[in-house]
């Protein structure tokens, strides 16, 4: 355990890439935190970052070097199947495009990882039934992803990452592929999310969404340039 | 290590995945299925049903479910005439065919040789003295008849030719000495030589059948000629074939004889008993021939499954990728992959048997194909066709296997995002 008190926390984390010969270091030693409860945005310019960053960060990626911590806990030192783990049970995600697997249908999307986390089938459609309603889609439980628009796969995917309530919920660009009134709907969803207590942490280039989280964290070149607060905020 | 957590997911993930793929592909991989199925069950089954075909010949045409017959001691069987009259009354047999048989010299060209150097056109052959009514109800032989007529009763000097013994129809090649016998038709008059007595005989009608069958090289005549030229007196006859009712078991009914006294004084066989030495080996070597090109049937298979697998994970290797990220098991989306695996190959094994036992075996059966050696069947005992199920399975379900994965272990974060 680290003395961290932060629900997520980096220290002087890196990430360079190789392609043969050629080095390019993306992340160049981020300290970055987020606190229990928190929102916060990432923004950057188009190759600063930030999407690897939020990879890093959910364990989806290894970084070079540099320490992760979860809710205290040492993840840097996970093996790949504590960190699957921990996906699974303490992070919620929800990509640009919103990955939802196309030969199920919204309800089998969201049933799909609480069956992973041992729930029984009845048990996980109903929490699955909870979560879509949550987000407005009771009535396209039945419906695959190719029958639903953006904004409303783009919904199925909160659904999913929220049915059982994650200690942190990242987002990549959620708004990015959405018209201007899916993408309120959804930073509407997080808004909510997030008054009911959700840690949330968003990559976004809009500023407009960005402006509605708590903070915002403005990176470029692989260094945070700063963390200050968001100007703009909408209760 | 599988868990049944992940097996329960795996499950789900595939249900799924089969209920909602394309019609088309789930058609065309189960029809590659169940052809791998019959090409294990069938081309085997073909092989060693061309051997079958031979016993089954000989079963009907010859020594019927138990044949007795002369010991190897004697020349003939003794008291035949009780033992017929014995195994009339017995109520498990149906019909019986008593013979006199010996083997014999047929010449063909004596009347037309003019110089004495000139080789004889002469062939061995079986000679059977037989009652035509008696032989026709036991072994159908009239119905085998190609050319002329069959032999009546009251015939005297007339026989009949089976066709391996006759040039036109016989593939056997010359035997020194001893070759098919030339210009001979219904009409034709041949010489008999049985125990250096010979006698000259019309052909009265050629049994025309397969080469394997035993009719292809044997001579009928009637009994009481045959007894004459055998010197055969006290009406001991060589063979009695025996028909059994139906339902009644050959081997105990030869156990029943044999403890009944017939086998002191023949021997007492049951039709796969009685079959010629080598049918058994050739029955073996073809068997051992098609389990390997099965098994080449086989490998084709698991690799055209692979291949399903292969593409079919790499097209949806994205999904994979976010399936890890959301913390599905990589075991969970194998197990999804090998139960589709499975599928396929189950329902092309299913189709696969409704229509061998349905159709190509009973039908087969009953309309053997016809070949040059034997009327061959389909012989696919249920054990060895469950063998064969299992092997399959097996064989899909590690070719469903190693392409999932193979994609699951790559990067997470490198499938979710398209990267090589």
């Amino acid at each position: 355990m680290s003395e961290t008190n932060y629900m997520l926390e980096t220290r002087d984390l890196e990430k360079t890439f190789k392609t043969g010969t050629v080095v390019t270091p993306v992340l160049k030693g981020i300290d970055f935190h987020v606190a229990n409860g928190e929102w916060v945005s990432i923004m950057g310019r188009s190759g600063a970052g930030k999407s690897t960053l939020l990879y890093q960060m959910s364990l989806l990626d290894e970084p070079t070097s540099g320490e992760i911590y979860i809710d205290g806990r040492e993840a840097h030192t996970l093996t790949e199947r504590e960190k699957m783990r921990m996906r699974l049970y303490e992070f919620g995600f929800v990509f640009q495009e919103y990955a939802l697997m196309p030969e199920l249908t919204a309800l089998e999307n969201v049933v799909l990882p609480l069956l992973m986390k041992r729930f029984s089938y009845d048990a996980a459609r109903e929490r699955a039934k909870s979560a879509l309603g949550r987000v407005g889609l009771s009535a396209r439980l039945g419906n695959l992803p190719s029958a639903l628009s953006g904004g409303e796969q783009q919904r199925v995917s909160i659904a999913r990452a929220i049915a059982e309530r994650p200690e942190i919920l990242f987002a990549d660009e959620p708004t990015a592929n959405l018209d201007h009134e899916s993408s309120d709907v959804i930073m509407g969803i997080f808004r909510e999310l997030h008054s009911d207590g959700q840690t949330i942490v968003m990559v976004t280039h809009e500023e407009e969404y960005g402006a509605m989280t708590e903070r915002i964290v403005r990176i470029d070149d692989g260094r945070v340039l700063s963390g200050e607060p968001a100007s703009d905020k909408r209760p | 290590m599988m868990s049944p957590l992940d097996i329960r997911v795996g499950w789900y993930l595939a249900q799924r995945q089969i209920r909602r793929s394309s019609i088309w592909t789930t058609g065309l991989i189960v029809f590659v299925m169940l052809l791998t199925f019959l090409n294990l069950v069938v081309v085997t089954g073909m092989l060693v049903g061309i051997v079958d075909g031979i016993s089954k010949l000989y079963r009907e045409q010859q020594t019927g479910d138990v044949i007795v017959s002369t010991p190897k001691t004697q020349n003939y069987i003794e008291n035949s005439q009780n033992i017929i009259a014995f195994i009339r009354g017995l109520p498990q047999v149906d019909r019986i065919s008593a013979r006199y048989a010996s083997g014999a010299t047929i010449e063909a060209n004596y009347k037309t040789r003019t110089d004495q150097n000139e080789k004889a056109n002469s062939t061995g052959a079986n000679v059977f003295g037989v009652d035509p009514v008696a032989e026709n109800e036991f072994s159908n032989l009239a119905s085998f008849v190609g050319e002329g007529q069959y032999l009546e009763p009251s015939d005297y000097d007339e026989i009949l030719i089976g066709s391996q013994l006759i040039d036109r129809y016989s593939f056997g090649g010359d035997v020194p000495g001893l070759t098919p016998l030339r210009d001979v038709y219904p009409g034709s008059k041949v010489r008999i030589t049985i125990g250096g007595v010979t006698r000259e005989v019309t052909i009265k009608g050629i049994i025309v059948t397969t080469a394997n069958s035993p009719l292809a090289t044997g001579v009928y005549m009637p009994e009481k000629e045959v007894r004459e030229l055998m010197g055969r007196n006290d009406y001991n006859v060589n063979q009695i074939a025996i028909r059994l009712k139906e339902g009644y078991d050959p081997i105990a009914f030869r156990d029943l004889l044999t403890n009944s006294g017939v086998g002191r004084v023949a021997t007492v066989q049951t039709f796969s008993e009685a079959i010629p030495n080598g049918v058994e080996e050739v029955r073996s070597t073809f068997a051992q021939i098609g389990n390997a090109i099965s098994s080449v049937g086989l490998v084709v298979a698991s690799i055209t499954i692979f291949i399903v697998i292969f593409i079919n994970a790499v097209t949806r290797r994205k999904f994979i990728g976010i399936l890890k990220g959301i913390g599905i098991s990589g075991e969970a989306i194998e197990i999804s992959y090998m139960f589709q695996s499975l599928f396929y190959a189950m329902i092309g094994v299913t189709v696969g048997l409704l229509v061998l036992y349905g159709f190509l075996v009973p039908y087969v059966s009953a309309h053997p194909i016809v070949l040059p050696i034997s009327n061959a069947i389909i012989v696919a005992p249920l054990p060895g066709t469950m063998l064969r199920v299992a092997l399959l399975a097996l064989a899909t379900v590690i070719a469903g296997y190693i392409p999932a994965r193979m994609i699951v272990r790559k990067n997470t974060l490198d499938s979710i995002l398209g990267r090589n």
